[in-house]
């Protein structure tokens, strides 16, 4: 009995010892490994001029922007990356005290269920109506489109003869029996390409459309747009759906690449066309900063931030204005479908569950 | 301890407060079926073969003796530093249809037809298993080892053949560790994503993101969460169970390790044979697939940032692993010197953290702190006290790699008898002393497995980092989420390989001091 009394203040003792030790360890390794950013939020909160930013849009591909604009207007930016889903928790979960101003993501989807999460204030900028089309921003004003990324179709030159293809339903014709690539519907660029064609076509058109498309695969659903297009280029398969950036990095590793991207629905009714999606941006309710993250915003609406934004990543501008990298043009222009992005975030969950019924994995 | 944990398991389980029917039957009716049953064969598939794998190779390597014995020891350890989904993604690389080895088929015989499809469960079932297989082999080398070649002997002197030995003897005496090893494996295999994701194979794990991120419902991803929850107690029971009535109480340093066990000619280079098999397909190979992309590369990825991204790696790991190894050691001898019902519970939810899918895990602990740190700060205190900081971050990661630092402990732990207790006091040695003289050199080589494993973990872990680092700070890991995730696998191979490196040091520094011939 004494001996277990004994070795429960033991027990005790060593848990003081050890987690002081950690404790001690934490005090001493913190401020040592992370010197910037302890001063950065003390500065952020005595003089409140950085501005930070969350986003699902990569470091690699916004790091250069917020270097120009902090050029240009000596406001210093801070930015954390993760995927949408998990910043948009995270927002709620700060609550009032979010450090963020501002939320970057690159799909229109994310972008209209954090505006139903009601974690944006209206943008109610001049600059952002004048600059960006109706469709590609939310019809209450919550955020806006920054970059469009178009998903089109991409055929085998040596195989395909481009006047045999018109639109994305079309991939689903006898023709194409045994020949289609698609990648996995577990990608958001799918989900909101299906979604727009549940708003085009009605959801029983468009489920027998994603059905026909799965009868004609010839391999399973490609983890990403670069094997598809592999799998092209190895005889596979012949057609097949990616976003165009994808194509311009392959075009740029490899010269006289035998694939060519085709515009789809460019002849259909006026109400259709080739399907975009946008990286876009809102700014949150709680934000410390809001007249700065306007700015921000503003700011990445106006030409010369637009041609970096886009052209980073080899996407298309918000507005066509603006001049687009050699490489993009050299693709050609299309007339984009005019269905307004705010609609994705309606529709999407019913798109994700009629490619589950349709068995397209 | 279990009480980060339970707040996260608690908040998956609230979920069940508002219930989203409508995404719940859609699931029931179209997706879970399928996944269920596709995880049920995944983790059978890599808990059979990575145990399979680790337990013959650790045999090979502790006791006997065969042409490069000494290297293959550590060399085996070291696919544990390349995360599931960059082994996932140079195998494909290597093995599918576009790849260079059935491109040579097509070359040679104008066909690759008769080539497997690595699309494929099989495929799946290899990558995982060739990642994980390294946590069975590290724990049961260290039964092995420790077990010392005593009890073959003693099993010879009873008239057993070696080969008798191991299946009657040696094997039943190292199942703690075996069966500690393989529950890591399975639970890491329930919680994977990132491999899964690159064979399109949908486990529930998948399920949950699609849910989450494509039909907009947290609370019905959490739901899933909940069947995935009841998986996990059914494994972790089945293997209680399976060691309920068995007692272990054998030890010896492995100082007292006789000679070893000598193959005769055939055998010695089946044993190198398969060691080198194993050793090219889990490591060799998708190095050289890194290498291959990370050279041309170099110049665009190898900046000041680099540095700071391997700095601030290896001192997260660093900092993690003394903690996560102290609170494991702590919470093994308080179970163990507490042996009642309540006590095994607390261990058993401590542990339960690491079969979450980590941004599930990350998410029901952020919830929960940010509620907390909003709540001081309206009693006026200064907010952020806890985000943004490495405390949420360490507090975030013992939750995840407990049971990894633990399990190693535990098995060894259960080799101290209480006579061994019942003598130190005798002599005086009792408490603190005892805990410090006695029973810590008893469990040296579980403590360094324990400390090797969640440095190499916390290394390749990503959805706890990328939600709760400080602003600025990064690690290898994200930066491979960031390049990857964009398709940029070419430039995410720079970090990958230093990943693969910076784990090399500990695997090294474990081998040196744990095999001492």
């Amino acid at each position: 009995m004494i001996n277990r009394m004994f070795n429960s203040q033991a027990a005790l003792a060593t848990f003081a010892v050890i987690s002081s030790i950690i404790l001690g360890l934490l005090a001493g390794c913190s401020p040592s490994s992370e010197p910037e950013s302890a001063l950065g939020s003390v500065e952020s909160i005595e003089m409140n001029d950085a501005l930070v930013v969350y986003s699902s849009r990569n470091e690699h591909l916004i790091r250069p922007v917020f270097a120009l604009f902090t050029e240009e207007t000596g406001i210093d930016v801070e930015y954390a990356t993760d995927k949408a889903g998990v910043l948009i928790e995270r927002i709620k979960a700060e609550g009032k005290n979010t450090p963020a101003d501002v939320l970057i993501t690159v799909d229109a989807g994310t972008l209209g269920y954090a505006a139903q999460q009601g974690i944006f204030q209206p943008l109610d900028s001049a600059d952002v109506v004048e600059r960006v089309p109706a469709y590609l921003r939310d019809d209450k004003d919550y955020w806006t489109g920054l970059s469009l990324r178009a998903r089109t179709i991409v055929y085998s030159t040596e195989r395909v003869n481009p006047e045999q293809l018109s639109s994305y339903q079309d991939l689903g014709a006898s023709q194409w029996q045994g020949r289609v690539c698609l990648r996995t519907s577990k990608k958001v660029y799918n989900q909101s390409l299906v979604a727009m064609l549940i708003a085009e076509q009605g959801e029983a058109k468009a489920e027998s459309i994603v059905s026909s498309w799965v009868a004609n695969l010839a391999i399973p659903p490609t983890s990403n747009d670069t094997k598809l297009m592999e799998a092209i280029l190895a005889g596979q398969c012949d057609v097949g759906i990616i976003n165009t950036y994808y194509f311009g990095r392959l075009q740029e590793k490899q010269e006289n690449l035998p694939l060519a991207l085709f515009w789809p629905n460019q002849t259909e009714e006026e109400n259709s066309g080739v399907h975009v999606n946008v990286a876009g941006v809102g700014i949150l309710k709680h934000s410390k900063n809001a007249a700065q993250a306007k700015r921000l915003v503003e700011w990445l609406v106006s030409d010369s931030a637009q041609a970096l934004f886009a052209g980073v990543n080899k996407e298309y501008p918000i507005n066509d204005s603006v001049e687009i990298n050699p490489q993009v043009a050299s693709w050609g222009s299309f007339k984009q479908n005019p269905l307004p992005l705010s609609q994705a975030y309606l529709l999407q969950p019913a798109a994700v569950k009629l490619m589950d019924r349709a068995g397209y994995k | 301890m279990a009480l980060p944990t339970l707040l996260a398991l608690l908040g998956v389980l609230s979920s069940f407060l508002h219930p989203d029917i409508e995404s719940l039957s859609h699931l029931a009716q179209y997706v879970l079926p399928q996944t269920i049953k596709n995880t049920i064969f995944l983790v059978v598939g890599v808990g059979v073969v990575t145990t399979i794998l680790g337990v013959s190779l650790a045999w090979l390597t502790a006791v006997c003796d065969f042409p490069l014995r000494k290297f293959f020891v550590w060399a085996l350890i070291l696919p544990m530093a390349i995360p599931g989904y960059v082994m996932a993604f140079a195998l494909v690389g290597l093995f599918e249809y576009t790849g260079p080895v059935q491109q040579f088929l097509r070359d040679a015989f104008g066909s690759s037809n008769a080539f497997p499809d690595i699309y494929s469960y099989g495929g799946v079932v290899m990558a995982l298993s060739l990642a994980l297989y390294p946590y069975t082999y590290l724990m049961v080398r260290n039964a092995f080892q420790t077990q010392g070649l005593r009890s073959l002997e003693v099993g010879q002197s009873l008239g057993l053949s070696v080969r008798e030995s191991f299946w009657r003897i040696c094997l039943p005496m190292a199942r703690p560790w075996i069966a500690g090893g393989t529950l890591l494996v399975m639970m890491e295999t329930v919680s994977d994503f990132g491999t899964v994701a690159i064979f399109n194979y949908d486990t529930l794990t998948s399920a949950i993101y699609k849910t989450w991120f494509g039909l907009y419902s947290l609370p019905a991803a959490l739901q899933v969460a909940s069947v995935l929850l009841i998986f996990v107690v059914i494994i972790t029971l089945l293997e209680r169970r399976s060691r309920a009535s068995q007692r272990f109480s054998q030890t010896r340093s492995s100082k007292s390790v006789a000679g070893r066990i000598h193959l005769s000619g055939m055998f010695r280079w089946l044993a190198l044979l398969a060691c080198l098999l194993v050793f090219s397909l889990a490591f060799v190979m998708p190095v050289m697939r890194l290498l291959y992309w990370a050279v041309p590369n170099m110049d665009t990825e190898l900046t000041t940032q680099f540095w700071a991204y391997v700095a601030g790696s290896t001192s997260l790991s660093l900092l993690a692993m003394m903690m996560i190894a102290g609170l494991a050691l702590l919470m093994a001898f308080s179970a163990r010197t507490y042996n009642s019902p309540f006590a095994k519970i607390v261990v058993r939810i401590s542990t339960m953290g690491y079969a979450l899918p980590g941004t599930v895990l990350a998410v029901g602990l952020f919830v929960p702190v940010a509620a907390i740190d909003n709540a001081l700060g309206a009693m006026g205190l200064s907010t952020p006290l806890l985000q943004g900081t490495m405390v949420v971050m360490l507090l975030a990661y013992s939750v995840r790699f407990m049971a990894v630092a633990f399990s190693p402990l535990e098995s060894n732990l259960l080799r101290i008898t209480p006579s061994i207790d019942a003598a130190s006091r005798s002599l005086g040695v009792s408490g603190i002393k005892m805990l410090a003289k006695v029973h810590l050199p008893m469990v040296k080589g579980g403590l360094l497995t324990a400390m090797v494993l969640v440095f190499v973990d916390v290394m390749k872990e990503l959805p706890i980092t990328l939600m709760t680092r400080p602003f600025g700070f990064n690690t290898l890991a994200v930066r491979i989420f960031e390049l990857s995730s964009e398709g940029l696998w070419e430039r995410a191979a720079l970090p990958a390989l230093a990943i693969v490196l910076v784990g090399l040091i500990p695997a090294f520094i474990l081998i040196r001091k744990s095999d001492v011939r």
